[in-house]
């Protein structure tokens, strides 16, 4: 099994959760999060002074899928996170040792979907 | 003697009171929204709490500094007299012929004390994020006694040595104003800056709330400025006034912001608007509305001008008091010299053919209350820094007064999925 984790625009949001149902992934876990990445922070100003933010608000959207539907999976965030612009985010796999549905006790492929 | 009130003067000023107390939960927003997230309960509890300190102080001794018989004859201060609001039944002193009161001198004693309260919670803006409460609390009983009621004998009185020699202040323009602006300003330097000011900018942290502060503080401003009329019948010119200015000032600070920056702001807007009313404060029962228009449009160039200052002098008036109450009340309370029109209440400035005297008597006022207020503010605050100290420990800085002062927290963010503030502004 693989952890996918990606770092995205907040608004692309539903784009990705539609387009990842749409290839039968049935669950996610999404955080608001923080930070920066090339696209660096931005520029706020508040009575005349110049506030450098570093951090921007992203979203991390976050699914455990069977080794086969990686690859697939990770198509579908680059293809429905994208907008060409910098601070798209980027998407991330790492290998899972075991998985455990809690209700069930089911493990490993088992507790996938 | 007996007086025959008028029943709707007095249910004006009344009305007027109450509008006025509002406008200090108003500004505990307009503040709150302004500061850091871990310390927006300080600001409000501050703010709440000038409100029952002055409120209580205002009916035992204050009340009776600022407009009690004059003490010597100078026009410095008043007697105690009044105190704990001891001969209810006798009017008002000075306000004789043309201005004798047609309200029940408790009216009149309510009424002011709203402006006491607001002046003192306009210093929570130039100290935020680091006083200790009970230093805090120290300061605002010393500063109502020793800088508020003097200055508001002075000026508000009719018995006052500047009413006495032509200043004309409608609503305020010195006695709260450029007062608190001036107050803020030694206070800051007193206290010293916030840990990490000016290197790390301090955003704020609820836009909306201060916005919403704001607008709570232009309603409450109709009571602040039309009921200092002190009639029902008198009252219009000044309400308009109130208006136009606030609205010819918040345009004015988002033109200044669309040249300089490139967009209009939404606290620039609103800061403009309380520039506005601020200016127009001295100004609003004097003037026409030629008069109201320019006063508002100066004043929120100047203020939108003068936040920059702070920067470069690396002075943390936090919150801008000197910027936004100081400078727009020196604009307010000079142009009465130049706009003021014996059309409406007062006497005739520059313009209107009266000659430079009331300008004179303007200025006077400007150099005397700002030069007390400031003089007098420092050395309260050194007083009470040398006796208890008025700083947090830096620890308590750095975790926020909210947490460290009170053991409360503003908001419960941790429910919606973890989220923490990484990255907020200061030295955390």
């Amino acid at each position: 099994m693989k952890l996918i984790t990606a770092v995205i625009k907040p608004f692309k949001l539903e784009d990705v959760k539609t387009a990842l149902q749409a290839v039968g992934v049935t669950g996610m876990t999404v955080s608001e999060v923080q930070g920066f990445g090339r696209q660096g922070g931005h520029t706020e100003v508040y009575r005349g002074a110049e506030y450098r933010i570093d951090f921007v608000p992203k979203v991390r959207v976050e699914v455990v899928v069977a080794d086969t539907d990686a690859d697939r999976v990770v198509d579908v965030f680059v293809e429905s996170g994208r907008t060409g612009r910098i601070g798209d985010g980027k998407v991330w796999v790492t290998p899972v040792e075991d998985l455990v549905r809690i209700r069930t006790g089911e493990r490993g492929n088992e507790a996938v979907t | 003697m007996r007086y025959v009130y008028n029943s709707g003067d007095t249910a004006w000023v009344l009305t007027s009171a109450a509008l006025v107390l509002f406008m200090t939960p108003g500004l505990a927003l307009f503040y709150g929204g302004m500061v850091r997230r871990r310390n927006v309960l300080g600001m409000l509890i501050q703010n709440f709490a000038v409100m029952a300190v002055v409120g209580l102080l205002w009916v035992w001794v204050t009340y009776s500094l600022a407009f009690g018989p004059d003490w010597g004859g100078a026009g410095i201060i008043g007697t105690l007299h009044f105190a704990g609001l001891g001969h209810l039944s006798q009017a008002v002193p000075g306000y004789t012929g043309a201005h004798a009161q047609t309200i029940p001198p408790v009216a009149f004693i309510v009424f002011q004390m709203m402006f006491a309260i607001i002046t003192a919670a306009l210093l929570t803006g130039a100290s935020a994020d680091r006083m200790k409460f009970g230093a805090f609390i120290a300061f605002v009983v010393a500063w109502s006694v020793l800088v508020y009621a003097p200055i508001a004998h002075w000026v508000f009185s009719p018995q006052g040595w500047l009413a006495q020699r032509g200043t004309e202040d409608f609503a305020g323009g010195t006695v709260v104003e450029l007062n608190a602006g001036l107050a803020g300003l030694a206070l800051a330097l007193v206290v010293g800056r916030r840990r990490g000011w000016p290197e790390n900018l301090m955003r704020p942290h609820n836009v909306p709330l201060t916005v919403m502060g704001g607008g709570i503080l232009w309603f409450g401003w109709f009571g602040f400025n039309a009921g200092s009329a002190l009639s029902a019948g008198g009252a219009g010119v000044a309400f308009v006034n109130t208006n136009t200015a606030t609205a010819a000032a918040l345009l004015a600070w988002i033109a200044v912001e669309k040249l300089r920056t490139g967009k209009p702001t939404t606290l620039g807007a609103i800061s403009g608007a309380i520039a506005g009313a601020v200016a127009i404060t001295p100004a609003c029962g004097f003037v026409n509305t030629a008069g109201a228009t320019v006063i508002g449009a100066v004043a929120g160039v100047a203020s939108a001008l003068a936040v920059s200052v702070k920067f470069r002098v690396r002075i943390d008036d936090s919150l801008d008091v000197l910027a936004i109450h100081g400078v727009a009340g020196l604009v307010g309370t000079l142009m009465v010299g130049l706009f003021g029109t014996a059309g409406s209440l007062g006497s005739n400035g520059l313009f209107y053919g009266g000659g430079a005297s009331l300008l004179g008597h303007q200025a006077l006022a400007v150099v005397c209350v700002g030069a007390f207020s400031f003089v007098m503010t420092a050395l309260i605050a050194l007083a009470i820094r040398a006796v208890i100290g008025l700083r947090v420990s830096e620890e308590e800085e750095r975790l926020g007064l909210d947490l460290a002062l009170h053991e409360e927290n503003a908001y419960d963010f941790e429910a919606a999925g973890g989220r923490r503030a990484i990255g907020e502004g200061g030295f955390a």
